[in-house]
């Protein structure tokens, strides 16, 4: 307890460190929204629920860990490698498990896509071994300096966090203009609005399907290979990130870009608080907490439209 | 009930008596079947009747596992000084003590898991459909990390239970007894209340909770109710697995949301979802799958359980009791219409042919 108040203390006297804490909630929240943007994606187009988010994730990190340390490859060039990789495996994860599960009830497809994240987990264990690993960013070549400091060196700004969040940035802003002008995007918007409408008009809706999975597994990738330039990656830590995608997707509601967002960088810098005040072993039992928060809130809301016997 | 259902039980009984002693060094094997046959049977309360897939009924197993602890420490020292100590002090327990503490902890385990249900249900229930289950694999999830964190019952470290001063034979044979006594009368009570209007009122919720409510039944007690029962034995093998694994820590074997936590639904699922007899099939199928795999194909076993989640729940969700059902229909007492039949055959020609 006393521990929780001197932490409080701390960031009532010294007023720049909310400042750090918030700037970090901020980026890994804008990589946390990134995958919640895949999720609702997914969710509203086809309705499955994909607990496998976090391990497509993590997988991406691992394309990148894997090339840079046995190719050589820059780990910015990582990036969009990941993106590809992860493309295929989502395309082949749609064909084997997911296309069967569409028209079904959606505890199938939860319970489906959790044995997959399983499997993923498992196999990424078995390939790379269990150790966390990350990546060192060095930019200096690009005639950066590989950290910042603000505010007399009280807040250290590493590049590499700076340039994953504009990666971060650019990558949803390609997604949500492909979605917003492209025929394909025009084609997913269609089907998650009445997906028979959208047969009969003449769209393929499988190949939306398939294409929409396709296109979620590899922004995820793409996340995971900005993850793992800035934090760390281990094969076990998949399932944080889609708790995390759950609680975002949750809170925001489906199909709202802008909420997605803000939820995502508000739950960044939520964990980020809450780590600080409560200590670090908090940190995962906060996400989780922040999920069953915001499903009892919604349940009070719709709890107003409904009567039930008493 | 005629004389051959009374020579099917009894030869199942006398198998679950004999076992242990035909295989003496299968007990602990034959134990952990056991559990995965109760954990199973007490899903498919909730999951395969009530139609709630709760993915959080681990949370009872780990906190069943941690009070039944609490409570055989407790009655005898200092809770927070044992833990402390980690396992390196020396605390004694005599014999009378640790049977006494296994009982009173195991029951009172059951008891605080079912009032536990109570409280989180009546928040849990209004949740329907994958919001439950998400909302209940959240709370499992953030008890793990919560107790992780709470040192006065050993943080992350976990709790070493006192080991029974007598045989070490002796000591398995008795947990195996304990889980087997649990499991059957578990089954007894589970095969009467499906029979009753309770377990016609489960149905109901489960094949339409709107019209079960308008013909007045209260779903919010009967939900309530249902998942106190379940949680109860949860709690209560929650607490014997706590003495058979004498020393455990929060996340890897208490709440063990991964393993355990979703084993159990495979294996309903496995078995066939809403029968008496499917959890128990489907438990015992893939507990033999489970062994095979660890024996052969050392660390590829994950993978392969992985696997057939997946594979049972994409291509056989009816499990084997819906396949008995769909190719024996007499065997459960079901006619057939010859007509209707053909019409269904018809009509799937026809679906097929689209």
């Amino acid at each position: 307890m006393d521990q929780i108040i001197g932490n409080i203390d701390l960031l009532i006297q010294f007023p720049i460190v909310n400042l750090k804490i918030i700037l970090d909630g901020v980026m890994i929240g804008a990589l946390f929204a990134l995958a919640a943007y895949g999720l609702a994606l997914v969710w509203g187009v086809m309705n499955v629920k994909n607990l496998a988010q976090g391990d497509f994730v993590i997988g991406g990190g691992y394309v990148s860990w894997w090339l840079a340390n046995n190719v050589g490859l820059h780990p910015l060039l990582g990036v969009p490698i990941a993106f590809v990789v992860m493309w295929g495996i989502g395309w082949v994860t749609y064909k084997l498990v997911i296309s069967r599960v569409i028209e079904r009830d959606l505890f199938t497809s939860l319970l489906a896509t959790f044995g997959l994240a399983i499997m993923y987990a498992q196999l990424m264990n078995l390939m790379f071994g269990s150790d966390t690993q990350s990546l060192v960013l060095d930019v200096t070549a690009l005639g950066l300096e590989n950290n910042y400091y603000f505010a007399d060196g009280l807040i250290d700004l590493p590049a590499a966090k700076i340039i994953g969040v504009a990666l971060a940035a650019i990558l949803a802003t390609c997604v949500i203009l492909f979605m917003k002008r492209s025929r394909m995007g025009q084609a997913i918007r269609a089907t998650a609005q009445d997906a028979r409408a959208a047969r009969v008009m003449g769209i393929d809706t499988e190949k939306v399907y398939a294409f929409t999975f396709s296109l979620n597994s590899a922004i995820c990738g793409a996340a995971g290979a900005i993850i793992v330039m800035v934090w760390v990656i281990q094969p076990f830590y998949g399932i944080t990130y889609s708790v995390r995608a759950f609680v975002i997707v949750t809170a925001a509601g489906l199909g709202n870009l802008p909420g997605v967002i803000a939820a995502g960088l508000g739950i960044g810098a939520a964990e980020q608080y809450g780590s600080h005040v409560f200590g670090i072993g908090y940190q995962q039992a906060i996400a989780v907490m922040l999920l069953l928060a915001v499903l009892v809130y919604r349940l009070l809301q719709q709890k107003r439209n409904r009567q039930v016997l008493q | 009930m005629n004389i051959q259902k009374i020579g099917f039980y009894g030869i199942l009984l006398a198998i679950t008596i004999a076992a242990p002693f035909l295989f003496p060094n299968y007990t602990t094997q034959l134990a952990t079947l056991w559990l995965f046959i109760i954990v199973s049977m007490t899903w498919d309360m909730t999951g395969g009747q009530m139609g709630y897939n709760s993915l959080g009924n681990i949370f009872f197993y780990g906190t069943g596992m941690y009070v039944a602890a609490v409570i055989a420490i407790g009655l005898v020292y200092d809770v927070g000084e044992y833990t402390g100590a980690s396992g390196g002090g020396r605390y004694d327990f005599t014999n009378e003590q640790y049977i006494i503490g296994f009982v009173l902890g195991s029951l009172g385990a059951g008891l605080f898991c079912a009032f536990s249900a109570f409280i989180l249900g009546y928040v849990l229930f209004g949740l329907r459909g994958p919001y439950f289950a998400i909302g209940t694999l959240g709370t499992a999830i953030a008890a793990g990390e919560l107790v992780s964190n709470w040192d006065w019952v050993g943080g992350g470290q976990g709790i070493t239970l006192p080991v029974y001063g007598g045989d070490f034979d002796q000591t398995k044979l008795f947990i195996y007894f304990a889980f087997a006594i649990t499991g059957v009368v578990l089954f007894i009570f589970l095969n009467w209340l499906y029979k009753t209007r309770f377990g016609a009122a489960m149905n109901a919720i489960r094949d339409d909770e709107e019209k079960a409510e308008a013909m007045g039944i209260h779903t919010m007690r009967y939900k309530l109710v249902a998942w106190a029962m379940s949680a109860f034995f949860i709690g209560v093998v929650g607490g014997i697995s706590a003495f058979q694994l004498i020393s455990f820590e929060p996340l890897e074997s208490a709440y063990q949301t991964i393993n355990l936590g979703i084993f159990m639904v495979v294996c309903v699922l496995l078995g066939g979802k809403g029968t008496l007899w499917g959890p128990i099939i489907g438990a015992i199928a893939f507990q033999v799958f489970k062994e095979v795999t660890w024996n052969y194909f050392l660390g590829w076993q994950w993978v392969a359980l992985g696997a057939l989640i997946v594979v049972t729940v994409v291509y056989f969700q009816d499990g084997l009791m819906g396949w008995l059902k769909h190719t024996k229909p007499e065997w459960f007492g079901l006619t057939v219409d010859e007509k209707e039949s053909e019409t269904r055959a018809t009509s799937k020609a026809e679906a097929a042919a689209r």
